[in-house]
């Protein structure tokens, strides 16, 4: 096994702190539910933005996108980009239904 | 093989990358981003249903919400181990990544090992993908819930059995079969592990297709491709976990 020189100052300790906080999130959300402190559409809003941090975690340190160079990351991001808009118009519609019924 | 320099005596012959990485990180790329798609529809799938519909079953009381808790930190600490095994391998220390990596399966299998004994007693409760107790309000939650937990699970098993022909090698095949032919000879025929296990005997065969096909010896590249594989894996969850199990908790009972 060869050695490949990392590209960035690599710091154990920040993907410590990284998984800390992803655990902490993840209590969070947890919480959030079990005591049912929103409405279902409220508590989804609170639940989404939740993981989308976690995910933006994950990707940035423990994929390392944050170290590639703009050009990965803008091509990367498009299908990131995309789920997230059309969530935003699946959910909406699911929304609606459930307030105005299906017609 | 295009990570490697090639010298063809012609000048200026290969450009740099566009994506300033090497060929392989970029398939790796571009697979997850394409598997990023598959999941967003089966996600789609569940929530879309589980918003628009008001009488949505809550099946996941206080025990399945622990379980699926606790499956939650195992990935999360499987990520970090990854990532430690990523920086071993950058090192060139051989031991510490074959440990980092290996830590990393046991988290993994400790997941599916939860998962399953998770759907085991939903199925017990007679929620099965083409049946449920709810199939008058929400007939589709069977079909929804399994399709995308079972594919993600999947994902899991084939992670855990990438991650052993990265780090173990052709060590790895009779492992494989040993614990396949543990499960299967030990667990009842109506079983969800009994039926379930086959995938390592299908994951056996195509590891040692590869292993005997194309030998080599997996360098710094194929940990960090394979962990980038393993993240997203990760990453999947942190949305399933919210969308499946925290929106549809059984507070009472």
């Amino acid at each position: 096994m060869h050695t490949v020189a990392a590209h960035h100052d690599e710091d154990k300790s920040q993907y410590f702190w990284v998984w800390g906080v992803l655990l902490l999130l993840t209590a969070v959300e947890v919480v959030l539910a079990y005591r049912q402190v929103f409405q279902p559409v409220q508590m989804l809003e609170a639940l989404m933005v939740l993981s989308v941090i976690k995910s933006a975690l994950i990707i940035g340190w423990f994929m390392h996108l944050k170290y590639e160079i703009a050009a990965m990351k803008w091509v990367m991001m498009v299908a990131v980009c995309a789920c997230l808009c059309l969530m935003c118009v699946f959910f909406a519609d699911a929304a609606r239904i459930l307030q105005l019924g299906v017609r | 093989m295009a990570d490697m320099a090639v010298h063809h005596g012609v000048a200026d012959a290969y450009e740099p990358s566009l994506f300033g990485t090497y060929s392989k990180k970029i398939g790796m790329w571009l697979f997850l981003l394409s598997d990023s798609l598959t999941f967003g529809a089966l996600l789609f799938a569940y929530s879309y249903n589980r918003i628009s519909n008001p009488d949505w079953p809550t099946p996941f009381h206080k025990e399945s919400i622990i379980n699926a808790t606790i499956m939650t930190g195992c990935l999360l600490s499987s990520s970090l181990t990854m990532v430690l095994a990523v920086m071993a391998a950058r090192r060139g220390d051989r031991s510490w990544t074959r440990n980092w990596i290996l830590a990393t399966m046991l988290f993994g299998s400790a997941f599916v090992v939860l998962h399953g004994m998770e759907w085991t007693k939903l199925m017990g409760e007679g929620m099965w993908p083409w049946k449920n107790p709810w199939a008058a309000t929400a007939p589709q939650f069977g079909g929804t819930f399994f399709t995308l937990t079972g594919m993600h699970m999947l994902h899991v098993t084939i992670g855990v059995i990438y991650l052993g022909v990265v780090s173990l090698r052709k060590a790895f095949l009779p492992i494989l079969l040993v614990i396949w032919g543990i499960v299967f000879f030990a667990t009842p025929a109506d079983s969800f592990f009994h039926i379930a296990v086959h995938v390592l005997l299908i994951g056996l065969v195509v590891a040692a297709v590869i292993l005997f096909l194309k030998p080599k010896d997996y360098d710094a590249h194929d940990v960090e491709i394979a962990g980038l594989y393993w993240h997203f894996v990760d990453l999947v969850w942190m949305f399933i976990f919210p969308l499946v199990y925290l929106m549809s908790t059984r507070v009472q009972g």
